[in-house]
């Protein structure tokens, strides 16, 4: 645990540095970046050590995101109404938690995926108080340049990239991690042993929805700019779960070797090929799976290994 | 009132039937497999759109489109599973979930290269006009293909409890070990199931592209459907796909009508979740085989 931890602050000192370049390419680039892990490591907590399917992200980024907006539409300052909305995911995380964590494998994950869909039609309704279809504008905050507001946001994100990480951590070493790990390898054994499972499954789809919404409320206010399909967006559910599989499920490091390197592939294929850059995206996922399907973290092990065969 | 509430039980009784066609072939490999395949929205769409072009360079009547469908995805199917999802069907199901979605996005976007992102339409000339059972009026366009879309359903059925590769493929669903001690070839049947289940999307695409405008994204709104009907009726049962076909079909026009259809995916939606907590084996009752 404290090998990990050291390693995480002198990564994430490192990233801390970016803002010298001065580039604002960059700035966005490792805003996004910050933000992906978030998402990834987020996931991490049910999928990665729970071991449940759960599509649930795009729906607590959304969430996330319509609560802070409306928040700051009825005039909460900036900081209160992100922490507002990782407060609301999270109790709507334990709500729903309660309901859908009794199913499992398929049911589990579409039931998930299910609920951004219902969200993004009721905030698509409730035109009122969301704008619905036409989206939200969010006030801009009031800082000396562009520069400044972009070095805002990254230090923003990689605090909240720092506390997901911290809480990870201290999940992972923690019996709330043990209890997931014996409910990922049989939960009903791990039931009759004595693991309140109930308990630990909804805590960690909990932890995983509220570093989410606070994402998406720190997103909102970044972008200036909201609309349904685009904050429930069901790739980023997905793009949560490819991160985690390419950098290598249940480890630590995984979810942000996995945010970096989905970034830098998107980012080339988006540069390059705009027309196909979906289908790109697929051809990714579809290699990922059917060749490295343990994550790039198992590749640095395989070619250990192989190298001391020979 | 009462009329209207015959109407619009019709409609939903002929929606339905469409529904029931879209969903066998999907809740079939979901049962067989515990595959979900994310793939059968857009292999429904690019079905639509083989009957567009068949009809509109070749004069192809869509039914007829339907018979070329048949081969064409059966084979797309069979070579999918062979080549790909046989390789991981062993791991668990994120990974098979992951796969299919990932080639759903390479297939949304060759679609959207190769057709455009336009809507189109299939417009048959002359049109088929209406029919008026008593005061209940219906266009005759769906009817024939409620009718047809129930035919292919049929065949399915019959496919299944009668052929021998049929209850083949039963036999592994029910126990896959002992089917293979039986001497079932168990890649072989899986790549069979997931051509049935590609040929019944592939072929349900000319019956909706008499109704529905085309879109090449137009794929995840069958597919949340299809899994609605799944879970309404219960897994890997064709009967089951049927039921659960036409009381969709029926919730969604009554619900048109009580709520309006902008909330038509918010109810069928609620309806699936309500359905997972409380009768997760579907309407029917009857455990599944997983």
């Amino acid at each position: 645990m404290k090998r990990d931890a050291s390693i995480a602050l002198v990564l994430f000192a490192l990233v801390a540095l970016l803002p010298l370049s001065g580039e604002a390419y960059w700035m966005r680039l490792g805003t996004t970046m910050l933000m992906y892990g978030v998402l990834a490591m987020s996931w991490n907590f049910i999928g990665g050590m729970a071991g449940y399917p759960s599509f649930a992200v795009a729906a607590f980024f959304g969430l996330g995101a319509y609560a802070g907006a409306v928040a700051q539409k009825f005039g909460v300052p900036m900081g209160f109404a992100w922490v507002g909305a990782g407060l609301l995911a999270l109790v709507f995380a334990a709500l729903l938690g309660v309901a859908l964590l009794r199913l499992r494998g398929h049911y589990f994950a579409i039931a998930s995926l299910v609920v951004a869909e219902v969200l993004r039609e009721l905030v698509n309704s409730m035109t009122g108080l969301t704008g619905g279809g036409m989206g939200l504008n969010l006030p801009i905050p009031a800082m000396a340049s562009v520069d400044a507001q972009a070095r805002f946001f990254f230090y923003v994100m990689l605090l909240l990239a720092a506390v997901t990480f911290t809480a990870m951590l201290i999940t992972a070493n923690s019996k709330l991690g043990f209890g997931l790990r014996c409910i990922q390898q049989n939960e009903s054994a791990a039931d009759m042993l004595g693991v309140d499972t109930t308990f630990y499954k909804v805590s960690a789809f909990m932890l995983s929805g509220v570093f989410v919404g606070v994402a998406g409320a720190v997103y909102a206010s970044w972008v200036y700019y909201i609309e349904p399909p685009d904050v429930f967006d069901v790739l980023y559910s997905v793009k949560a779960i490819v991160m985690v599989l390419l950098g290598g499920a249940g480890s630590m490091f995984g979810p942000l070797v996995g945010a970096a390197a989905f970034l830098s592939l998107e980012e080339l294929v988006w540069r390059n090929y705009l027309e196909v850059h979906t289908g790109v995206l697929g051809l990714m996922i579809v290699l990922l799976v059917l060749f490295l399907p343990k994550g790039l973290i198992s590749l640095s092990q395989r070619l250990g290994r192989r190298g001391k065969l020979r | 009132m009462p009329l209207l509430y015959f109407q619009i039980l019709a409609n939903g009784l002929v929606l339905g039937g469409l529904y029931a066609c879209i969903a066998s072939g999907f809740s079939l490999v979901w049962g067989v497999q515990n595959v979900i395949n994310i793939l059968h929205g857009s292999f429904i769409v690019l079905g639509a759109y083989l009957a567009y072009f068949a009809h509109l360079h070749a004069g192809i009547h869509p039914f007829l489109s339907i018979l070329i469908a048949i081969p064409v995805f059966f084979a797309i199917g069979y070579g999918l599973q062979r080549m790909m999802i046989n390789r991981i069907i062993a791991a668990p199901v994120l990974l098979t979930l992951t796969l299919t979605f990932g080639l759903d996005l390479m297939l949304q976007n060759g679609m959207i290269m190769a057709f455009t992102a336009d809507f189109k339409k299939l417009v048959l000339d002359p049109p088929l006009g209406t029919i008026a059972l008593g005061e209940v009026v219906l266009p005759v366009d769906r009817l024939a293909a409620m009718a047809l879309a129930l035919a292919l359903t049929a065949m399915l059925y019959l496919i299944l409890s009668r052929s021998r590769i049929g209850r083949a493929i039963v036999a592994v669903r029910m126990d896959r070990e002992a089917a293979a001690l039986m001497g079932v070839n168990v890649a072989r049947i899986y790549a069979i199931t997931f051509g049935l289940g590609v040929m019944m999307a592939g072929a349900s695409g000319p019956l909706l592209a008499m109704i529905f405008p085309i879109s090449p994204l137009g794929g995840p709104a069958y597919l949340g459907k299809a899994f609605v009907i799944c879970v309404l009726g219960g897994l890997g049962s064709v009967p089951g796909a049927m039921i659960g076909g036409l009381v969709l079909g029926v919730v969604e026009s009554f619900g048109a009508l009580w709520f309006g259809p902008e909330h038509a995916v918010t109810l069928s939606f609620s309806l699936l979740i309500l359905m997972l907590l409380f009768r997760p084996h579907g309407l029917l009752g009857r455990k599944g085989y997983e």
